[in-house]
């Protein structure tokens, strides 16, 4: 099983954690045209690399982000959603 | 006849512990220590097993847990393995796969029909007719070479337990222990398995001219207090993130490692030549181990053949045994000689080079070997039949190579290369955190792979954070210890490939000529490696034989895929224990005592309905209702998620979830809340009530709520609000108290006034209920006079009995959730998740007018917009049926059809109410929504019924009840 490194609660196993997709930037509702928004709303990256994604640690309740590179199935790293510059 | 030896110095048997059991019906004795297959054959039993398709006498092959002809039952278990079967007393043991008995076993006319058994042969014979199948199948299941599913037996529940660790080291030989050593001395958490009783590895069969090594190496192991040796253990599998399954006869560990040094050793590979498969012939190490750990002589007159000078050295070890070695054959050309191989030329042995053994010839009794035919061979490797000599033996010791336990490296995704010196795959690329040495390295003296543990257990400290040195590594040894084909055709075939399936050398052949000529596809066509013992002694012989025949490079031709568990698990050790835990109530205890039906709601338990003596479940729903629309009632609503939401930006936050407006909702008041998601389809209901300025108490579904609140801490942080949210699900529960009496029970207990203008509908109050400050709110719910009260969990229970009390003179009763879903129903309240689907627009459900679409921003607006300018496709409608409709009623998802076309499905269906007849919500398209449609509703296959789309709601239009 694979475990994941919570950037609050360090790491644990898979099974506490819960997918939550990729991370998407929400195109302006008011500007955005029809096919814009349709295109955000239902199609995903999916290419194989590293992408950002949502996790959700369920015991405590914790978002954050995870950087996976999803060909070799492996967490490069893990920050809350917006701290990301100040994590490096 | 006893082959039993006299004591020998580290010998695993107990010789003050005699140990009776019965095989095959007969009575044998062995000692403590012993495992099946050492005790019979130092009772002089040759043939411990048949084999799979021909039902040849098999005996004793690896002794290392891979004889998967030797398989044995008793009345509660099967499929156990004799060679690593530890003997009890007591023990009734028959071997499976036989007809009528091991000795005279009937099926042995499988080895004469064998030339009409090809290769593939299933494929092609049991194919059509299809209505044969049945009959096939029976065929095939008393042919499957296994043991009886004991369907009596005790279902046995097997230990899980969890364990951690800096290092796992798999295999307790010399490299193993070194490099736990090693790694434990610098501080690391080791743990050491492996799946032998005693630690030591080969130094307990093969290196016992080092005596030394093994008792040095296991007294620094046990001084040191970090390092754990678990024996008897298997790693069964290796899974992500140094996951690892350890199997023992007790029980599962899964234990997680930060990382695995893997010191698995070798395991020692067959020579495929006529014959080789008959008991009396072994692999050198299974000689070795039984005379060394069983003191049991393997024979009495040895052949050796061999390709390295492990040979030579069991050579050693069958004469100083006292086993007479007829001659050592060595398939290496004239010129190589060694140390060991002058010393066993003192001896007075044979040595014969440059040949091979081609055949051994069954003895009279047909359960073992009389000879064997050695030839000299040519510049291809090929024995030349007329140098053809026959030597007098009956053991035949086999030692012409090894390949890598790379099991575990493999499954951790360590790739292997062929290494054309040591004429034997070694691991190439390590993946990170994985560590080999030893053997499975590719490195074979004694004292090198010592030294190679302790590099690798550094090195795996180093890996660990630890300020180290690493040693340079140990180089391979250059030295071929396997033979590039000791693989031999002969006319009469019987030159066994693959001993658990009965695969001899032609098989393959065949299969290659009918074009399966990658590994994999052999693998599948052929079944090589795919018996019980997963190919340990076949798939090394078998690359090698498609190598051959392609033409290709060993590693071109590539190796199969190791998948766990390394050895056969029981099922025992897999099946989990049923754990799903569930919530319950406080009052979860009153309600079973008052006779409640408990069902299971999302992850809670919820009263159904309670049960009245020679009622019927209908009944007893239909009185709850009732008893609600004329008296009061009160339900057990604590599962309903209840969430705060404060902070300074919590009404924003709010309007941004929700679909309606919150920003300017007065203090102390309550409101109907829908959600949507992104794509503007209906997701949760429930209430919000504003308890301040900047502190909201939310309510949503039993079942959808979890979900619903991870998304709303999501767009907390996406929206970048400053809000605060606390799911109180767990520490609030909550009442409803509901029907015309309502007021009057929750006046007596509440300490304040609580009349109709003091409270009136829709307001929330922080207020005391019997001593117990609460949040009551005055909803609609089911359509009466209703407070919903919400109090601390632990207070709960006695604010239940506080009102069942101060209801008593009033009737109260408590219902459950069918009385509610019937009651709510009759309201027209749709339950999202069960009247909706998850492509549900709040249009759709007529739920417009909590959507207010002139707001800046919700989640789902902009989907919505696109909605609204489409038109409807469906829209949820209120059906009924004739009041004293005595048919049968469709149930929920049941087809409306209307000129043969599917025009829509029902939603929730009553078929009793307290408003007349069978009502129901249903999906129609929408020009069948207006009230007054008929509509025709399918029941079963032949029955349709009738019914009319009616305005919502069925019951109390006016609202005049609730307010």
């Amino acid at each position: 099983m694979k475990s994941i490194s919570c950037p609050i609660n360090g790491t644990r196993p898979l099974q506490e954690f819960q997918y939550g997709g990729e991370v998407r930037e929400m195109p302006d509702p008011d500007r955005a045209s029809d096919e814009i928004w349709t295109d955000y709303l239902f199609n995903r990256r999916g290419e194989p690399g590293v992408t950002r994604e949502w996790w959700y640690h369920q015991p405590s309740g914790t978002w954050f982000i995870a950087e996976r590179d999803i060909v070799k199935d492996e967490f490069l790293r893990t920050y809350l959603y917006g701290s990301e510059t100040c994590d490096e | 006849m006893s082959r039993r030896l006299p004591p020998q110095p580290g010998e695993w048997i107990q010789r003050d512990k005699a140990v009776e059991f019965r095989f095959e019906g007969r009575e044998y004795t062995g000692f403590q220590g012993d495992v099946l297959s050492s005790a019979l054959w130092a009772n002089g039993i040759n043939v411990l097993g048949r084999s799979f398709k021909y039902h040849r006498p098999r005996g004793i092959y690896s002794l290392a847990g891979h004889d998967a002809n030797v398989v044995v039952e008793d009345r509660l278990r099967s499929n156990l393995r004799g060679d690593v079967l530890p003997i009890r007393g007591g023990m009734d043991l028959r071997a499976v796969n036989t007809g009528g008995g091991l000795a005279g076993d009937r099926y042995r006319i499988m080895e004469w029909l064998s030339p009409f058994l090809p290769v593939g042969f299933y494929y092609k014979a049991f194919h059509t007719p299809r209505r044969f199948f049945r009959f096939y199948e029976g065929l095939m299941r008393r042919a499957a070479g296994l043991g009886r599913i004991h369907v009596g037996a005790r279902a046995d529940m097997s230990r899980k337990d969890y364990a951690f660790c800096d290092l796992l080291v798999v295999g307790a030989g010399p490299s193993g222990l070194s490099a736990a050593i090693a790694a434990a001395e610098m501080g690391a958490t080791v743990l050491l398995v492996d799946d032998q009783p005693r630690p030591g590895g080969s130094l307990c069969w093969q290196h016992l001219d080092a005596p030394e090594s093994r008792s040095d190496l296991l007294e620094k192991a046990c001084a040191l207090p970090n390092l754990e040796i678990r024996s008897n253990t298997q790693a069964a599998g290796w899974y992500a993130d140094q996951w690892v399954a350890l199997v023992d006869d007790r029980r599962l560990t899964k234990l997680r490692t930060r990382a695995t040094l893997v010191a698995s050793g070798c395991i020692e590979q067959p020579a495929v030549f006529h014959n080789n498969d008959l008991p009396g012939v072994m692999l050198a190490s299974a000689a070795q181990r039984l005379m060394k750990l069983y003191s049991v002589k393997p024979c009495d007159r040895a052949v050796v053949l061999t390709a390295n000078d492990d040979g030579y050295l069991a050579a050693l070890d069958l004469a100083d045994a006292g086993v007479v070695v007829a001659a050592v054959v060595d398939l290496r050309p004239a010129q190589s000689c060694t140390p060991v191989a002058a010393e066993v030329a003192a001896h007075g042995i044979e040595i014969l080079k440059g040949q091979a053994v081609y055949e051994a010839v069954v003895s009279r009794s047909k359960n073992g070997i009389a000879a064997a035919v050695v030839c000299c061979l040519d510049q291809n490797g090929q024995p030349r039949l007329s140098s053809a000599r026959r030597i007098l033996c009956d053991g035949i010791a086999v030692s012409v190579g090894w390949a890598p336990n790379a099991s575990i490296l493999a499954q951790a995704g360590t790739r292997f290369r062929y290494d054309s010196q040591l004429q034997q795959l070694a691991p190439h690329d390590l993946p990170r955190g994985v560590f080999a040495a030893g053997r499975v390295n590719g490195i074979f003296a004694l004292e090198e792979r010592i030294a190679d543990g302790r590099q690798a257990g550094l090195a795996a400290v180093a890996f660990l954070g630890h300020q180290i040195e690493v040693p340079a590594s140990v180089p391979r040894s250059r030295t071929a210890h396997s033979h590039a084909y000791p693989i031999f055709d002969h006319p009469h075939k019987k030159n066994f490939v693959d001993l658990d399936e009965d695969l001899q050398l032609v098989d393959l052949l065949n299969a290659h000529q009918e074009g399966y000529d990658s590994i994999e596809l052999i693998k599948r066509y052929s079944t090589v490696g795919m018996g019980p013992s997963q190919g340990k002694l076949s798939n090394m012989n078998a690359v090698r034989v498609v190598a051959r025949l392609n033409g290709q490079s060993l590693d071109q031709t590539g190796m199969t895929t190791a998948r766990p568990f390394y050895q056969p698990v029981s099922i025992a050790n897999l099946a989990g224990r049923r754990f799903h835990p569930y919530r319950l109530t406080p009052m979860d205890g009153w309600h079973r005592q008052a006779g409640a039906v408990m069902v299971p709601v999302g992850t809670w338990f919820r009263p159904e309905y309670y049960a009245t003596k020679e009622k019927s479940r209908a009944d007893c729903v239909l009185e709850e209702a009732r008893e609600v629309r004329r008296g009061v009632g009160l339900i057990d609503i604590s599962t309903l998620c209840k969430f705060e939401v404060a902070g300074p930006d919590a009404a924003r936050f709010l309007e941004q979830i929700y679909t309606g407006r919150f920003a300017r909702q007065n203090i102390g008041r309550m409101r109907y809340a829908l959600a949507c998601d992104e794509m503007g389809y209906v997701t949760e209901e429930g209430v919000v009530a504003r308890l301040a300025e900047d502190r909201f108490y939310v309510t949503a579904s039993t079942a959808g709520g979890e979900a619903f609140y991870r998304e709303m801490q999501r767009w907390a942080i996406v929206f970048h609000m400053n809000v605060v949210l606390s799911n109180v699900t767990a520490h609030m529960a909550a009442i409803n108290v509901a029907g015309p009496r309502a007021r009057g029970v929750l006046a007596e207990i509440a300490e304040v006034d609580i009349g109709a203008t003091e409270f009136p509908f829709a307001h929330v109050r922080d207020m005391v209920v019997a001593g117990v400050a609460a949040i009551v709110m005055r909803v609609g719910f089911v359509g009466e006079l209703s407070y919903e009260i919400h109090v601390p969990a632990d207070k709960a229970a006695g604010v239940w009995d506080a009102l069942i009390l101060a209801g008593r003179n009033s009737g109260i009763r408590p219902f459950g959730t069918e009385a509610q879903r019937l009651l709510r129903l009759e309201k027209g309240h749709l339950i999202a998740g069960h009247d909706t689907d998850p492509l549900t627009t709040p249009f759709e459900a007529q739920l417009d007018w909590a959507v207010d679409m002139n707001k800046s921003f919700f989640i789902g607006q902009r989907s919505l917009r696109i909605h609204a300018g489409r038109p409807l496709e469906r829209r949820l409608v209120g059906i009924a049926f004739a009041y004293g409709y005595l048919g049968e009623l469709p149930e929920e998802c049941r087809l409306i059809v209307n000129r043969g076309q599917i025009a829509g499905r029902v939603t929730s269906i009553a078929g009793r109410t307290t408003v007349g007849g069978p009502i129901g919500l249903a999906f129609v398209r929408p020009d069948l929504a207006e009230p007054g449609t008929s509509l025709c509703i399918r029941v079963d296959a032949r029955e349709m019924s009738e019914a009319q789309v009616v305005r919502l709601p069925f019951y109390d239009p006016d609202n005049t009840r609730q307010t």
